[in-house]
């Protein structure tokens, strides 16, 4: 398929702009544009068909299953769609006054609402614009929190399990913390005892994800809790898994002092090929201080943005937020009502009928029963028929399935991370299982299918090493 | 085309999956076959500068793949002396032959001593089983 | 309303499959003292009509009548429809990052096409797929220098945006940088005062045209900053009448793309671009795609070099970024594309006139421009007569959201506003913004 610039003809032309009668000023010789940018230069319908033509090639929630682990690939409404395009909305510039842009403001109040009764926790930012954003600022929360009790200099180090999401550590680093990891044990639980160890009046928290990446829940949870409240450190929940415990567990209930959610992820807002998202933060009330400005406050019935605080970290995007973001979201939610725990109990239920139908074809590394997701291991087909996690996944294509999440965590080798969410019919699922079933027997009997995988995609495998050497980054125009 | 597996007996070896070919109070250092096999075909070499300083047991410099970057770890402390650069230009070349021509630097040894932490072909062997 | 499909029969039949009585046991591995005990205190579900019903009536209480004349970083620009129709192709909107590539080419080949249209438009080698927003960008961008060049200081002119200087200074503690402002001096900044505080700088980050919509001496600026990474801050809608800033020297070029193919939406979501000098690009945060060949040699696209990022470095990545904003940057593509170059420079063409006009007529009417030996792109800032947010309540009673009052973020400027003129203003709305500030 050609990229736009090799459709580009000169002369053509997709959008007019109005031409105001006036005289253009001159731009000073120094600043003024020399060469035209090679923008393309198309006409409307071929604009239009080029875009078609890319979206054709590419597989979406809408088009099939996308069991893609700690992704949580719900069903997108469409309905939250239409109401972003509501121009009370989409036409609101965020520097108006707040007399007028009440409606957007009690938006943001609700939304904030029903994140504390979810989360458990006493105030909410929704400024982060993804969950490692939101983790950036509730990192930033702790270091303020500390500092402000003369703990600044002595409270260094952050606790990650080895199974955290690569954004934790990452995360720790842009917070300028210091890592300390702790150990997995048989059952997919914090090794409490290496914890122990490890925790003390050095430690600033703990960040973890519950349930873990794993799918697992955190059955000493409440240990851990007391470890860490008891050396004086906070605890701060990565809330990429919150689909699996909407209504049956609080991440404030389990001790956590921070919380960020992932719009994206549990509340339904589409991830466009890898974003936007939304990421805001639910806190204990000790932290609320120290949150970002604005804030929405309420009084006497209408609300406003509040930017001076005088313990605030400052801002970490502008604006109060991705609003756009948070209509989908609250849409999503307002459909829901009480029944986000259904939501939830479904996840949790089509998560483990597929791990009951496919434990024997694959390796389980966890006897234990799963949340919302869990992890298979192809070790075994690695080492009886050569075939890894790799090739189950390029196959899954040409079954019509997007392939679950390969090789992370990183504490199981040839992992497959599968997700299902609670917004997929059980024919669905039956149809995955029957054809992973497939695939563990072709590995057997015929596995140069799996090595040569995918054969139905747009493109075959593709060269990733040449890509990485021979960096190409953007379209070459000919001289 | 990757080598196929070996640890040459003339070589020392560091547990993080680096060896050392010593030769009076220089040595050449470089990855093992076992580190290249984990990475996949290397893309990228980041090496240190000539003249810096490498301390045993630390990395000196990082090698990619696609899919992992890993610290290269210096089995012996010293000075750099002299970078590979066939590998900067072609990191390939580590998987084609790990222990010829994919030597990643050359080093003057500070500490003789540190030779004797050093494991032989048996011992990095066996601590691979058990990996 | 829920979207879920699972009957009661499809329960009983994975319940049996699982082995277990009830869905209630699936959780019995979480501890009795962490389970929430009671239903969700939240209001019932709504209908798809109920809720579209509550939304609305949300929406009307938001003024977006008046007629537009805010900037200060996010504009009222016209948004095609083949935007909207693009952003509305459920295989782009619901697709996940095109970690699988063959299952993403669509995705993959239009972050390219971003990329190139971004270094095409900055003069720059290579673009990331997108930030945030314009201010994270600049937080990103600052961590790049540090890295680069090992230095912790880094300066920003007074007349970059209050937000992009917030965010940078919230961002600072963390990555270990000491942040310098050079003030603005009659609306601009003189490059001898950047030189002197460049000294030992990671960077030097400015904005261009600035805050208050004045054209800075940019290739002066980018001199200035000597051993420093000069960084400008720039917006794309302005690049069809504006130098690049690669072709001054600019080692990144930054900035808010929302003007681009994005609603202003209060505030987003929108998207940050990030471009760079080749040397740069393994410092690079984000998602950065690359063209290659399949094994049948076919031209195809895929995710690259990502051993910067947090997936595969972890505590060592070039930022934490994962979720970033492609589908906005997928719009400002769209939308660009639409304009090409001869529509981007009539837009360009359009805001300097119609600033130009307004000049003229607010002059007239005794309104005088601040910094009136500068020249403009598409935002001028006022003198009123009297306290900002008073003219603004007087223009606003007449229809005209007139700008934005800068007494809270500038000394100095208690009496002005900061007034927007994008091509979708007229010239008898403008005569309107003159009577409604007289």
């Amino acid at each position: 398929m050609k990229l736009i610039y090799e459709k580009s003809q000169p002369g053509r032309r997709g959008l007019g702009v109005p031409k105001p009668d006036l005289p253009v000023p001159a731009v000073p010789e120094s600043l003024r544009r020399k060469e035209p940018p090679r923008l393309p230069e198309l006409a409307e319908p071929e604009v239009l068909r080029h875009f078609t033509e890319l979206s054709r090639r590419n597989f979406g929630i809408d088009t099939g299953f996308y069991p893609l682990g700690s992704c949580t690939m719900k069903y997108n409404p469409r309905i939250n769609e239409r109401l972003v395009g509501l121009p009370g909305f989409a036409s609101l510039h965020p520097l108006v006054e707040d007399d007028a842009a009440q409606g957007a403001l009690e938006l943001e109040w609700n939304l904030q609402e029903i994140l504390l009764e979810v989360t458990g926790l006493d105030a909410v930012s929704l400024q982060p614009a993804a969950g490692s954003q939101g983790e950036l600022t509730g990192l930033m929360l702790f270091r303020a929190y500390f500092a402000d009790r003369g703990e600044g200099e002595q409270r260094r180090k952050i606790v990650i399990p080895d199974t955290a999401h690569g954004t934790n550590p990452a995360s720790v680093t842009m917070a300028g913390f210091e890592l300390t990891h702790v150990k997995t044990d048989a059952r997919g639980n914090i090794d409490v005892e290496d914890l122990r160890a490890k925790v003390d009046g050095e430690t600033a928290g703990l960040m973890l994800t519950n349930p873990s990446t794993l799918g697992l829940f955190d059955e000493n949870i409440e240990e851990i809790e007391r470890i860490f409240h008891g050396a004086g450190a906070l605890m701060y929940y990565d809330g990429a898994n919150l689909n699996a415990v909407c209504g049956i567990s609080r991440p404030g209930d389990m001790g956590f002092d921070v919380v960020h959610i992932n719009l994206h992820k549990t509340f339904s807002q589409p991830h466009g090929g890898g974003g936007p998202g939304g990421g805001p933060i639910a806190v204990r009330g000790i932290l609320e201080p120290y949150l970002p400005v604005p804030v929405v406050v309420r009084e006497n019935g209408t609300f406003r943005l509040e930017h001076d605080r005088p313990k605030t970290i400052g801002k970490v995007r502008g604006f109060s937020g991705p609003f756009g973001v948070f209509v989908r979201s609250y849409a999503f939610m307002r459909s829901y009502g009480p029944g986000l725990r259904e939501m939830s109990e479904v996840a949790v239920l089509n998560a483990n009928y597929l791990l009951a139908q496919l434990k024997d074809a694959y390796d389980l590394p966890y006897e234990r029963l799963c949340m919302h997701e869990f992890v298979l291991s192809a070790r075994a087909l690695k080492k009886e028929h050569g075939i890894s996690a790799l090739d189950v996944a390029k196959r899954l294509m040409d079954y019509g399935f997007h392939p679950p999440t390969v090789y992370f965590p990183l504490v199981v080798p040839e992992a497959l991370m599968i997700e299902p969410t609670e917004s997929e019919a059980k024919e669905t699922l039956d149809a995955f299982i029957d054809a992973m079933r497939a695939i563990a027997r072709e590995a057997a009997e015929e596995p140069e299918l799996l090595r040569d995988a995918p054969h139905d995609r747009p493109v075959r495998r593709l060269d990733e090493v040449r890509a990485a050497k021979q960096p190409v980054l953007r379209y070459a125009f000919p001289s | 085309m990757a080598a196929s597996e070996s640890y040459p007996d003339d070589l020392l070896y560091h547990p993080e999956h680096d060896w050392a070919r010593v030769d009076g109070d220089e040595a050449v250092l470089g990855v093992t076959w076992y580190a290249q096999d984990s990475l996949g075909e290397l893309v990228h070499y980041e090496a240190p500068d000539v003249g810096a300083t490498i301390a045993k047991d630390s990395s000196y410099g990082e090698v990619e793949s696609v899919k992992a970057v890993s610290d290269v770890i210096a089995p012996l402390s010293g000075e750099v002396l002299e970078v590979n650069q066939a590998v900067v230009d072609a990191p390939e070349t580590v998987n084609e032959d790990p222990y010829g021509a994919g030597w990643l630097i050359r080093v003057r040894l500070s500490n003789p001593e540190e030779l004797s932490e050093l494991l032989d072909p048996a011992g990095y062997r066996a601590v691979l089983e058990d990996a | 309303m829920s979207y879920l499909s699972v009957t009661d029969a499809d329960r009983e039949a994975m319940l049996a499959a699982i082995g277990v009585a009830s869905v209630d046991e699936l959780f019995r591995e979480i501890p009795d003292g962490v389970r929430f005990g009671r239903e969700l205190d939240v209001a019932p579900a709504l209908t798809e009509a109920e809720l579209q019903r509550h939304l609305e009536e949300l929406a009307s209480r938001n003024s977006v009548e008046e007629i537009c004349f805010l900037g200060g970083g996010i504009y009222d620009h016209y948004v095609p429809a083949v935007v909207d129709a693009v952003l509305q192709r459920g295989e782009l909107l619901t697709a996940y990052t095109p970690y699988q590539p063959e299952m993403s080419q669509g995705v993959l080949q239009a972050i390219f096409e971003y990329q190139t249209a971004i270094c095409e438009l900055t003069g720059m080698d290579v673009s990331n797929a997108s930030g945030y927003d314009g201010a994270t960008v600049a937080a990103d961008a600052c961590f790049v220098a540090k890295n680069v060049t090992g230095r912790s200081r880094v300066v920003v002119t007074e007349a970059t945006s209050p937000q992009v200087r917030r965010v940078v200074e919230t961002y600072a503690p963390g990555f270990g940088l000491e942040v310098v402002e050079v003030p603005h001096e009659n609306g601009a900044t003189d490059p001898e005062r950047v030189r002197e505080a460049a000294g030992d700088a990671a960077a030097v980050i400015f904005q261009h045209p600035n805050f208050f919509g004045v054209l800075e001496d940019a290739p002066a600026l980018a001199s200035a900053a000597g051993e420093a990474l000069p960084i400008a801050h720039v917006d794309l809608v302005s690049l069809g009448v504006l130098e690049a800033p690669g072709a001054y020297g600019c080692a990144m070029a930054i900035g808010e793309g929302q003007s681009a193919g994005n609603a202003m939406s209060y505030g987003g979501p929108h998207y940050g671009f990030l471009a760079a000098r080749t040397d740069l690009v393994r410092r690079l945060p984000g998602r950065i795609v690359g063209e290659t060949v399949d094994m049948n040699g076919e031209r195809g696209f895929v995710l690259t070099l990502q051993t910067r990022e947090q997936h595969i470095r972890r505590e060592k990545a070039t930022s934490n970024i994962t979720t970033n904003q492609t589908l906005l940057a997928l719009a400002g593509l769209v939308h660009l594309s639409l304009l090409g170059p001869h529509g981007l420079r009539e837009v360009g063409e359009a805001c300097l006139a119609l600033t130009h006009y307004a000049r003229g007529r607010l002059s007239e009417a005794g309104l005088e421009a601040a910094f009136p030996e500068r020249a403009n792109f598409k935002e001028l800032v006022v003198r009123t007569g009297r306290d900002g947010r008073e003219a603004l309540a007087a223009a606003r009673a007449t229809g005209v959201y007139a700008g934005y009052p800068l007494g809270r973020d500038y000394a100095g400027l208690e009496d002005a506003l900061l007034i927007a003129f994008t091509e979708k203003r007229t010239v008898e709305e403008i005569d309107r913004l003159v009577e409604a500030l007289s």
